[in-house]
C-alpha cells in the first residue's frame, strides 16, 4: 500500500479534454448588498473541474456570504453564475443540490437521532426520483451500498450502526462531509470543516479531504493555514467583498498585499 | 518567560478548556494579566481569542480549568458580579445598547453601589474630555452613531465600571486609519491609569506598540509567549501563526 | 355624492359613540394586561400562559379584601402588591432555573402554572361567580343611555398606570436597568447589571399589572376561575398585533382591536364580535408578521 503524500503536498488538479482544465463554475460580477452594506463586491471567479481550490480572507471579507450564493441560500443582487455554463443564479437551494453542488455547513448539521449510516442514506436518497412510500427501506439494497461507501470513504464505516449524536466531534464533522458527498455532487462546498477541531482530528480531515478529491472540485473555506496550504492547489483571497488575489500557495504567501491584509501592516 | 508573579497578578487563566456544544474550542488555554499591564493576545480568525475573553468574563463556562483574579477563584461566576469586581468586556462587534442614548449607555456602567453623584459627574466628564465626539452626541440613540463613535462609546462605557482590567476584543477592526490611532491612543490613556487591558488584536503593529507582554494562540491555544520588545512585524513567528 | 350621504345617514351614530366608548374602556383594559405580557417576552422570550390566571388571582384577592375592609381602592393597591410578589415568587422557582433551555420548556411550565392558578381560585371560592362593588356609581346620559362614570374611570386609570410606568422605564433607575436588558441580556451582565432580578422583578411587575386590571374589570363582570382565559386569549392577540416586545404597539393594538369588537358588535352578537379579533391576527400573520404597528424591519 503506498505512503499517503506528506501533509504539505498539495492535490494536482485533473486535466480536462486538450490538457487544460475547463472551467467547472464561474462567477460574472457576482455582487450582493445587504442595503447599504456591499458584502460581495462584483466577484469574478472561476473554478475548473477536479481542482482544489482554497478561500480565505479576514473576517466579514464575503467568504460565507459567497458560499451562501453559490449553494443558493442567497440571491444576489446582480451578476451570473455559471455551472457548466448553465446559468444556475438564484435558483432555490433544492434545485441548487440537484446539479450538482454540495455544501458542508460551519455549524454541524447532521440528524443526532439517526444513525450514522441512515445519516448518509438519507441524503443518497436525494438522488433517487420515484417515491414509493410502500416499500421498506432495507429494500433498496442499491442505496445502502451507496452510503457504505461513502462511509468507507470518510473512515466511518466502523461507526455505521452508531447514532450521529454518540460521535465524536471529529467524527461529526466527517460524517458532514459525507452527507455532501452521498449527493454524488461534481461541485464540494467545504465550510471550515476543521473548525473546533484537535491538531490529530484536523490531520485526519485533512488526509480525507486529499482522499475524495481525487474525482471531485473542491472549494473549501479556511482560516486554518496548515490545512489551506496542504490541500489547495490554487487559493483566492477574498477582501472587503473583493477578490484580492489569487494564485499558487507560494504566489500568495509572497504577495505583499495578502501579507499587509493578514498583518494589518 | 517566568510565571505569574502571585501578588502582581490580576487575572490569571489555567489550563481553560471550553467546548460550544462538541466543538472544543479551546485546548489548554494559560495565560495572566499583571496589575497595570497591557498585554496583547494575538493569532488569526477562529484560534480561540475572543472565547478566551468571554470565559474570563464569566460569559462562558469552561469545563476544565481555573480563572483567578487578584488571586481568588472567579470560575463559572456570572458576568454581573465580575464587572462589579473589577472586569470590564468591550465585544467584539461593541454591542452598545441601540435604543439607549449615549449617556444612558454610560449610566449602565455608573448605577453602581457606592458611587456617589459627584463621583458619577467625574466619570462622565472625564470621559467626555477623552472621547468630545460622544459629548456632542450625548443625547443622542446609540445605533444613530458611526462604527467608530459606537466603538469609543464601548469602550468608555466599560471605563464607568472604574474597572482594574479591560477585556478589549478587536477595538480596531472595521476602522480607518484615524479612528485606529485614536484607540491607541486611549489604550495609552488608560495604560497610564494604571488599568490593565487583555487586547485581543489582528493587528500585528498596534499590538506590538501597545503591549508589554504577547501572548500567540493557534487552534485553541497559546503557542507563543514573549516581550513584546522581542518581536517586530516581520518576524518568522508572526509570519508562522498570523500570516499567510 | 348621493350613495355616500346615504350610507352616513343610515349608520347608527349613537351606537357607534357608544360603542366607541365602550372600546376604549376595554382597550385601555386590555392594554394594561397586555403590556404586562409583552414586557414579560420582551425581556426574557418567555410566553406567560399563565398571564390571565395573575388577572383572575387579582380579581379574587380584590373580592377577598373588599369584603374585608369594604375598601376598593385599599382592594387594587394590595392586590397588585400581593399579586406581584406571587409573581416574583414562581419566577424565582419555576422559571428562572428554566432560563436558556428550550423555550417550549417555559410554555410548558407557565401553562401548568395557569392550570393550578385555575383549579385553586375553583376549590376556593366554588363555582359561584363573585362580584366586586363598584367604587363610583354615578352615571350620566350618553343619548339613550345612562353611562357609567366607573367606565371611564377605569380607562383613565389603566391609561395611568400604564403611563406612570412608561416613565419609570425612560427616566427611572432601574429603568434603564431593564431597557438595557432587553435589548442585550448578555451586555447588560457584562455592565454589571443583575439580570436574573431583572427578569424577576419585570415579571413581578407584569403579574401587579395584570392583577390590577382584575380588579379594575372586576364590577363589570362577575368574578370567577375562568375569566382570565378570554382576556389572555386576546392580549396574545394584542402582542402579536402590536409587536411582540413593544409597549407603544401593544397599546395601540389594544385599542384598535377592542374598538374593532366593540363596532362589530353593534351588528352581531357581542360573541361573535370575536371573529374579528382572529381576523386581524391572521392578516397581520400573514403580511406584517413583526406587528402591524412596528415599522417594517429592513
Amino acid at each position: 500500500m503506498a505512503l499517503a503524500p506528506p501533509i504539505d503536498a498539495p492535490v494536482p488538479a485533473v486535466a480536462g479534454r486538450e490538457g487544460a482544465p475547463a472551467a467547472l463554475l464561474r462567477t460574472q460580477g457576482l455582487t450582493v448588498r445587504f442595503g447599504g452594506l456591499t458584502a460581495l463586491d462584483n466577484v469574478d471567479f472561476e473554478i475548473a473541474r477536479g481542482e482544489v481550490r482554497a478561500i480565505i480572507g479576514p473576517n466579514g471579507a464575503g467568504k460565507s456570504t459567497f458560499f451562501n450564493c453559490l449553494t443558493g441560500v442567497l440571491r444576489p443582487s446582480a451578476g451570473r453564475i455559471l455551472l457548466n455554463e448553465e446559468n444556475i443564479t438564484g435558483l432555490p437551494p433544492n434545485r441548487i443540490s440537484q446539479k450538482g453542488i454540495a455544501r458542508s455547513y460551519q455549524v454541524t448539521n447532521i440528524l443526532p437521532n439517526a444513525t450514522t449510516l441512515e445519516n448518509v442514506r438519507v441524503a443518497a436518497q436525494s438522488r433517487r426520483h420515484g417515491w414509493s412510500m410502500l416499500r421498506h427501506h432495507g429494500a433498496y439494497r442499491d442505496l445502502i451500498e451507496e452510503a457504505d461507501a461513502v462511509l468507507q470513504s470518510v473512515g466511518l464505516r466502523g461507526k455505521a450502526d452508531e447514532l450521529a449524536a454518540n460521535l465524536s466531534h471529529g467524527e461529526q464533522r466527517n460524517l458532514e462531509i459525507g452527507i455532501a458527498l452521498a449527493t454524488q455532487p461534481r461541485l464540494l462546498c467545504l465550510d471550515e470543516p476543521t473548525a473546533g477541531m484537535s491538531a490529530a482530528e484536523t490531520h485526519d480531515t485533512v488526509a480525507l479531504v486529499r482522499r475524495i478529491a481525487e474525482d471531485l472540485t473542491i472549494l473549501i473555506v479556511e482560516h486554518d493555514m496548515q490545512v489551506v496550504m496542504g490541500l489547495a492547489r490554487r487559493i483566492t483571497v477574498f477582501h472587503y467583498g473583493r477578490v484580492l488575489a489569487e494564485g499558487s500557495p507560494a504566489d500568495i504567501q509572497q504577495n505583499p498585499r495578502v501579507q499587509e491584509v493578514y498583518l494589518k501592516t | 518567560m517566568t510565571g505569574a508573579d502571585a501578588s502582581s497578578t490580576l487575572v490569571e487563566v489555567e489550563d481553560i478548556h471550553t467546548y460550544y456544544g462538541k466543538s472544543h474550542v479551546l485546548h489548554g488555554v494559560s495565560l495572566w494579566v499583571g496589575r497595570g499591564e497591557v498585554v496583547g493576545l494575538l493569532g488569526r480568525n477562529g484560534v480561540g481569542k475572543s472565547t478566551t475573553l468571554k470565559t474570563i468574563m464569566g460569559l462562558v463556562r469552561p469545563s476544565r480549568g481555573r480563572v483567578r483574579f487578584e488571586g481568588g477563584p472567579i470560575t463559572g461566576m456570572p458576568a454581573h458580579r465580575l464587572a462589579r469586581i473589577g472586569i470590564a468586556y468591550v465585544p467584539e462587534d461593541r454591542r452598545i445598547f441601540r435604543l439607549l442614548t449615549v449617556m444612558e449607555n454610560l449610566r449602565t456602567g455608573l448605577d453602581r453601589r457606592g458611587v456617589s453623584e459627584a463621583r458619577k459627574h467625574e466619570l462622565t466628564d472625564k470621559v467626555f474630555a477623552y472621547f468630545p465626539v460622544l459629548a456632542e452626541r450625548r443625547g443622542q440613540p446609540g445605533g444613530t452613531l458611526s462604527g467608530g463613535e459606537q466603538q469609543m462609546l464601548a469602550i468608555a462605557r466599560a471605563m464607568m465600571l472604574e474597572p482594574k482590567i479591560i477585556l478589549l476584543d478587536e477595538p480596531t477592526e472595521g476602522l480607518m486609519p484615524r479612528m485606529v490611532s485614536q484607540i491607541r491612543d486611549i489604550i495609552e490613556v488608560l495604560h497610564r491609569e494604571g488599568v490593565a487591558i487583555l487586547l485581543v488584536e489582528q493587528n500585528v503593529p498596534l499590538t506590538l506598540q501597545a503591549s508589554q507582554r504577547i501572548y500567540i494562540m493557534e487552534k485553541g491555544s497559546v503557542r507563543h509567549h514573549c516581550a513584546a520588545s522581542e518581536l517586530r512585524v516581520d518576524d518568522t513567528v508572526i509570519h508562522q501563526y498570523l500570516g499567510v | 355624492m348621493e350613495p355616500i350621504s346615504a350610507i352616513l345617514h343610515a349608520l347608527p351614530w349613537d351606537q357607534i359613540l357608544i360603542q366607541t366608548l365602550n372600546g376604549i374602556v376595554t382597550g385601555m383594559i386590555l392594554a394594561l394586561v397586555a403590556s404586562g405580557l409583552t414586557l414579560i417576552f420582551g425581556i426574557m422570550d418567555v410566553v406567560n400562559f399563565a398571564h390571565g390566571e395573575l388577572f383572575m388571582l387579582g380579581a379574587y384577592i380584590g373580592v377577598v379584601v373588599m369584603a374585608t375592609s369594604g375598601s376598593f381602592w385599599l382592594a387594587l393597591v394590595l392586590s397588585t402588591l400581593v399579586v406581584a410578589i406571587i409573581g416574583a415568587a414562581l419566577q424565582i422557582t419555576t422559571l428562572r432555573p428554566l432560563l436558556g433551555r428550550d423555550p417550549l420548556t417555559t410554555i410548558l411550565a407557565t401553562f401548568g402554572i395557569s392550570l393550578v392558578l385555575q383549579n385553586y381560585a375553583l376549590w376556593q371560592f366554588g363555582p359561584v361567580a363573585r362580584k366586586i362593588q363598584e367604587p363610583i356609581t354615578g352615571r350620566f346620559s350618553l343619548f339613550y343611555l345612562e353611562y357609567p362614570w366607573y367606565r371611564i374611570v377605569i380607562a383613565v386609570l389603566s391609561g395611568a398606570i400604564i403611563g406612570g410606568f412608561w416613565l419609570f422605564l425612560k427616566y427611572g433607575t432601574y429603568g434603564i436597568w431593564i431597557r438595557a436588558t432587553t435589548q442585550d441580556r448578555v451586555m447588560a451582565q457584562a455592565m454589571g447589571i443583575p439580570v436574573p432580578w431583572v427578569h424577576t422583578a419585570v415579571f413581578a411587575i407584569g403579574a401587579g399589572m395584570a392583577a390590577a386590571s382584575g380588579v379594575l374589570f372586576g364590577p363589570l363582570v362577575g368574578v370567577n376561575h375562568a375569566m382570565g382565559i378570554d382576556w389572555v386569549l386576546r392580549a396574545f392577540i394584542v402582542v402579536v398585533v402590536g409587536g411582540m416586545g413593544n409597549l407603544g404597539g401593544s397599546i395601540a393594538a389594544s385599542i384598535f382591536i377592542s374598538l374593532l369588537e366593540a363596532y362589530a358588535s353593534i351588528w352581531v352578537d357581542p360573541a361573535q364580535a370575536v371573529i374579528v379579533s382572529f381576523v386581524v391576527l391572521i392578516l397581520t400573520l400573514l403580511f406584517r408578521p413583526t406587528g402591524l404597528f412596528v415599522p417594517t424591519p429592513k
